[in-house]
């Protein structure tokens, strides 16, 4: 794992590799989170500071696609499906169930930072449906009720 | 002329250059087309469609985007875009507060002007899941009400473009989009300059003044305080606006008729404060031409542009005029001179300034902007805040006798006058210096080259034999065009004036608000601003140093231009600020 310290050099790096092309933005958030796995605040003033945009731009972007984390990833990611055949079959109160266990909103990280709750699209396992997964683990055929008892493997 | 494109708009055949967009050509057809996101030279982004036309394409097209073609044959009223239009206002209106009645915006609001004219019949047509959010209004100018917010951008577009400060901006998506700064802060939080003119822009009652009424009206019903009323140059351009007189009417007389109706103690003008600040600004001026000082000086009286300069260019600070801004300087002249010469305990004083701003909030509460425990301002409120208070008090504006400011801080001379308008306190100033550094009599006291709109403006005047280069900037993003053209080494000036609002003041954010549609119309800049040259033209004294109250203010009281006790009361330090907060 790179230091901070460097962490900062490579988005300056990647700054200024993008510096000066249209919709600079985007791709540099891109490397941000590949360098430091979200965009914090001071990740994203030094992205509009380098690149001449504004941090409401920055923000903007960064909220806007699902794809850029506002805060660290959890130890473990949780991705719940809600593809059409896990969506059937009653993956939203899996999910619903885990966002009350964990007491936290979908897309946000548990404050002891063990868990990120996430919701994704197909995983490809229908035929396991409703399906999640929990870092590369894959959990099938789930109801509500069995939530805490897989959280607390973790 | 060969660049010119013929079309057919509603059978009615235009002629226009290439490049106008449909919804400009439509205007020249006598055909206005609904719009809610437009504004002109701001936010021109095709986002809300409700300006969509039929010309046979695929898709309906957005025309204040889409430009005109040779043989276009465009359909602006069918039965098809009539409901798309009204299909997305009654969509728009799902999640929107819909409480007319309580608003400020409440008969000038576009989207409500927009439901009447295009027959939206029910307003809850799509009820449903509503958002509901807190009302920012932590800042001392600025209240942010995203229940009434409508996404168009055009305040976005304003703060972004027009002023080059960008602290707001679409976060989110989708349903829960909302136009905020980032990371939640609140407009308290983050670098914005206070200029309001996101307010301007605004086509609904998303955003609106702090409010300073309610403290003005505890005030005049307080019998323990003295209340006085200034109101700035810019005020009495626009303020008949509210009242139905065409734009560009001068209504002096009655706004001193209407302040004095209403019940304040004492009514002066900061016209007054506006000589005074000439006097100071320009002996500064000649200082720093003497003595070496750092040059170019730049004009401190817009509050707007001092935090601008202050946070994104605070390597000019050395450069700002150390002179209070005119509300601030007579403020100051109020509680001192004025109770001196009246014998009353200063700290009964409450004064209380009209503006046409909403920076001047935050200036008033600026703590270096006082002494002895009191404020040199008191309570702030915008030329709108006025315009309510008058007709809460059921005052018959536009029939009101015109009436006179009060003695001694109420007489101003022309110069004080044009102080409203971009290039205004330039002429002032040089009608000044002009006279004080070569001791003749300037004939004739116009300067036109620092007069108009342009965004940036230059000339070289002579003053005897020195050749003094000026600018003018208005709005912060050429504000800011300027200075980086200063820093780069290209240009070099001796004196600049800057105004935070694109027109200046009487084009300020706390101004009467001018909508999309009258603004395709219309210039207010130019056509308020007229208001105030004519003034000027009129008056009998036209140059600051001229004026028998100043000259008496400084024989009596102040002493020298920049001597002590003027630098103790009329000037004033800026501090640089941090561009993120943490």
């Amino acid at each position: 794992m790179p230091d901070n310290k460097e962490k900062y050099a490579q988005l300056q790096e990647a700054i200024a590799k993008h510096k000066g092309e249209r919709g600079a933005v985007m791709p540099v958030l891109q490397e941000a989170m590949n360098i430091f796995g979200y965009v914090p605040q001071d990740v994203q003033e030094m992205i509009a500071d380098g690149l001449g945009a504004t941090l409401s731009e920055v923000y903007g972007v960064s909220t806007f696609y699902s794809q850029f984390s506002l805060e660290p990833k959890g130890e473990h990611v949780i991705g719940v499906c809600l593809g059409t055949a896990c969506y059937v079959k009653g993956s939203q109160k899996v999910l619903d169930r885990l966002a009350e266990e964990l007491k936290i909103e979908v897309g946000r990280t548990t404050k002891d930072g063990k868990f990120t709750l996430n919701a994704t699209r197909c995983l490809g396992a229908c035929g396991l449906a409703p399906v999640m997964m929990i870092g590369e683990e894959v959990y099938g055929r789930l109801t509500p009720d069995e939530v805490p008892a897989i959280l607390a493997k973790y | 002329m060969d660049n010119l494109v013929k079309l057919t708009i509603d059978g009615v055949s235009v002629e226009v250059p290439a490049g106008t967009t449909v919804l400009e050509a439509a205007k020249q057809a006598g055909i206005n087309i609904p719009t809610l996101c437009y504004l002109k030279d701001i936010n021109q982004i095709g986002a809300c469609r409700m300006c969509v036309v039929d010309t046979g394409a695929r898709a309906f097209g957005a025309a204040c985007v889409l430009p005109v073609a040779p043989g276009m044959n465009v359909k602006t009223n069918t039965p098809k875009l009539r409901d798309a239009r009204r299909v997305n206002l009654e969509l728009l209106l799902s999640n929107h507060d819909k409480k007319c009645l309580s608003c400020h915006r409440n008969q000038k609001c576009e989207l409500q002007q927009m439901c009447m004219d295009l027959g939206v019949e029910d307003e809850g047509a799509f009820a449903g899941k509503m958002n509901s959010y807190e009302i920012d209004d932590l800042s001392p100018s600025i209240v942010r009400n995203n229940n009434k917010c409508i996404l168009c951008r055009r305040c976005v577009a304003a703060c972004e473009n027009t002023q080059a400060v960008g602290v707001i901006g679409p976060v989110n998506r989708g349903f829960k989009t909302q136009i905020k700064s980032a990371w939640d802060q609140s407009l308290n939080e983050v670098a914005c300059i206070n200029c309001g003119q996101c307010i301007a822009a605004c086509p609904t009652g998303a955003l609106y003044e702090k409010d300073g009424a309610k403290e003005v009206w505890d005030l005049l019903a307080d019998d323990e305080v003295i209340t006085v009323v200034q109101p700035a140059p810019a005020v009495r351009a626009a303020l008949g606006e509210e009242f139905g007189l065409p734009m560009g009417t001068s209504v002096t007389g009655k706004l001193a008729a209407a302040l004095r109706r209403l019940g304040f103690n004492k009514i002066f003008d900061t016209d007054w404060g506006a000589d005074l600040t000439i006097m100071e600004e320009g002996t500064e001026l000649i200082g720093r031409l003497q003595n070496g000082g750092t040059l170019p000086m730049i004009t401190s009286c817009s509050p707007g542009w001092i935090k601008f300069c202050e946070t994104y260019y605070p390597e000019f600070i050395p450069n700002l005029s150390s002179c209070k801004s005119p509300h601030q300087m007579e403020g100051a002249m109020i509680k001192s001179y004025w109770a001196e010469k009246e014998g009353i305990d200063p700290h009964k004083i409450r004064v209380i300034s009209v503006m046409p701003c909403t920076a001047k909030k935050f200036e008033a509460k600026r703590p270096e902007l006082g002494r002895d425990g009191m404020a040199d301002v008191d309570v702030v409120i915008t030329t709108r805040e006025l315009a309510r208070m008058i007709k809460e008090a059921g005052i018959d504006f536009a029939n009101l006798p015109d009436e006179d400011f009060d003695s001694v801080l109420g007489e101003s001379s022309g110069a004080g006058t044009i102080f409203g308008a971009t290039g205004g306190v330039m002429e002032a100033a040089l009608r000044t210096v002009y006279e004080k550094v070569t001791g003749e009599t300037l004939n004739p006291v116009e300067f036109h080259e620092v007069r108009g709109i342009e965004g940036v403006k230059e000339a070289t005047v002579k003053v005897g034999d020195l050749d003094v280069n000026v600018a003018i900037a208005h709005g912060t993003a050429n504000a800011g065009r300027l200075l980086d053209s200063i820093k780069r080494g290209e240009k070099t000036y001796t004196f600049i004036e800057v105004m935070g609002c694109p027109g200046g003041c009487v084009t300020g954010g706390g101004q009467p608000i001018v909508s999309a549609q009258r603004r395709m119309e219309i210039d207010p800049k130019v056509v308020r601003a007229k208001a105030l040259y004519d003034e000027d033209a009129g008056k009998p004294i036209r140059k600051s140093h001229e004026n028998p109250s100043i000259q008496a203010a400084y024989r009596d009281y102040l002493g020298e231009p920049n001597g002590h006790k003027a630098h103790e009361l009329l000037h004033t330090t800026y501090v640089a600020r941090a561009k993120y907060s943490k």
